[in-house]
């Protein structure tokens, strides 16, 4: 599994592998809010906290296809299928990899785009504690979508239609986290939701991704 | 198996001759029931004292919701039973479903928008009942697009099976979430089991029928959408078998 792990992630960090690709696009939209907006720094630290979650979701979702489409193309996945790993630990490891190469740097570098959209001081706790939970449940659901639609020709924009309506608990409540936050109002609730949710798919899940997998193996 | 069990119409053979004589008495039973109930609902029921005739909608637009909702748990099942027992025809019923679960969350919304537009002021806010039939359509949307997408009919039925797993406990979880996310708009249930927050007697029993139309017009649409699925999948098998010589 380890091997595995390091394996992907090499593929990731090396040239091609759309290492920062998640990164840059989330910049870009947080760019083109205040173009779209307007630049007055009330609105912007008013909203801030729902662009920069979307802007996560949407810089995750830009990334999935290339969980297990590289693989699948050069028949690597099927190695994997027959090794001794069971397809589940193949699909969480592979979410894993798609978390630390998307979702860790985009919590890292949450903080100095919330410093471009003027989000007020209280808020940056809050803000990248609820993307520290919420991002690991956007990467399980999303390779759950990626397995879904790997032997797909034209998967991308399929990939995103089911994908996305699986990640409204997680935006509501990540989102209501951080603007709470900003509100300097007590974020509990949405903070034990949001874990509850994270918790809840990576037990859950991986077998829906593997079984998926192995249908489209067959 | 005993004759008499209900998975002799997992034969798509049985299926098709059982489908043959009811379907057009279900067709029939529908017609009259919707006839009936909206005809009796829109001209021989009073006005509300507080909504005048505005509230004559309800006769779509309560049916048509109770509808969305008990769609996606008709496929649930069907496609549970798919999954433990592969019958086919279950696997068709629910392809042959979907659309139709999507046409009702569409009817719900818009009827659900021009009552809102006098009633309210607005033709949509972001209530949490309005916002997770949203969820629940784009829900649809997903399911269908993903049977289209995929050429192998088993592995389109396995894979939306699955989809329809994992979205009902999204779209349970979502229907939670909205309601923490933002207060509601929309008034209570109009009907429940227990009476005392039923509307009153006289819209009750033509709204009575009118969900019975629509549960019939329902049945009746996915016995013959799935016949039609039943039947293209032969006529595609006999071609195959042409070509092949």
């Amino acid at each position: 599994m380890i091997a595995l792990l390091t394996r992907d992630l090499k593929l990731a960090m090396r040239a091609g592998g759309g290492f920062g690709l998640g990164l840059a696009f989330f910049l870009i939209v947080v760019t083109l809010v205040p173009f779209g907006v307007g630049p007055q720094s009330g609105l912007l630290s008013k909203i801030a906290p729902g662009i920069l979650w979307l802007g996560a979701l949407l810089a995750c979702l830009l990334s999935l296809d290339r969980i297990f489409a590289l693989d699948w193309e050069d028949g690597s996945l099927d190695l994997l299928a027959t090794s001794p790993l069971p397809m589940e630990g193949i699909v969480t490891v592979k979410a894993l990899a798609h978390w630390l190469t998307t979702g860790l740097p985009l919590v890292l570098a949450a903080p100095l785009f919330g410093l471009l959209l003027s989000l007020p001081p209280t808020g940056y706790a809050p803000l990248v504690l609820s993307l520290l939970l919420g991002t690991p449940a956007l990467s399980v659901i999303g390779t759950f979508g990626a397995a879904l639609t790997v032997g797909l020709k034209r998967g991308g924009l399929l990939l995103s239609l089911l994908v996305l309506p699986l990640y409204v608990p997680t935006l509501i409540f990540g989102a209501e986290m951080a603007r709470r936050g900003v509100e300097g109002q007590d974020t509990t609730t949405p903070l034990l939701m949001l874990a509850g949710i994270t918790c809840g798919t990576i037990a859950l899940l991986p077998f829906a991704s593997a079984a998926v997998l192995k249908v489209n193996l067959r | 198996m005993s004759l008499n069990s209900l998975w002799q119409y997992a034969n798509p053979k049985k299926f098709i001759q059982t489908t043959e004589k009811v379907l057009p008495l279900f067709s029939v039973l529908a017609v009259v029931c919707l006839v009936v109930g909206l005809v009796w609902g829109f001209f021989f029921t009073p006005d509300d004292y507080r909504q005048g005739s505005t509230v004559k909608i309800i006769y779509l637009h309560v049916p048509s919701a109770l509808m969305a909702i008990n769609v996606w748990l008709m496929m649930l099942v069907t496609s549970l039973i798919w999954i433990v027992r592969r019958h086919h025809v279950s696997a068709l019923a629910a392809r042959a479903a979907a659309p139709i679960g999507a046409v009702m969350t569409v009817i719900a919304l818009a009827t659900g928008a021009i009552w809102g537009q006098p009633m309210w002021g607005t033709w949509w806010a972001w209530d949490p009942r309005l916002t997770s039939f949203l969820i629940l359509f784009l829900f649809y949307l997903g399911y269908i697009a993903l049977w289209e997408a995929i050429e192998n009919d088993d592995t389109a039925a396995d894979l939306t099976s699955i989809l329809c797993l994992v979205g009902s406990v999204f779209a349970l979880l979502s229907r939670y979430a909205v309601n923490f996310w933002n207060q509601g708009l929309h008034q209570g249930a109009s009907l429940s089991l227990d009476k005392e927050e039923n509307v009153a007697d006289v819209f009750y029993f033509p709204l009575l029928v009118c969900i019975a139309g629509f549960v019939l017009l329902f049945v009746a649409l996915v016995l013959l959408r799935t016949r039609t699925e039943i039947r293209a999948r032969r006529m595609r098998a006999l071609l195959a078998r042409e070509r092949m010589g």
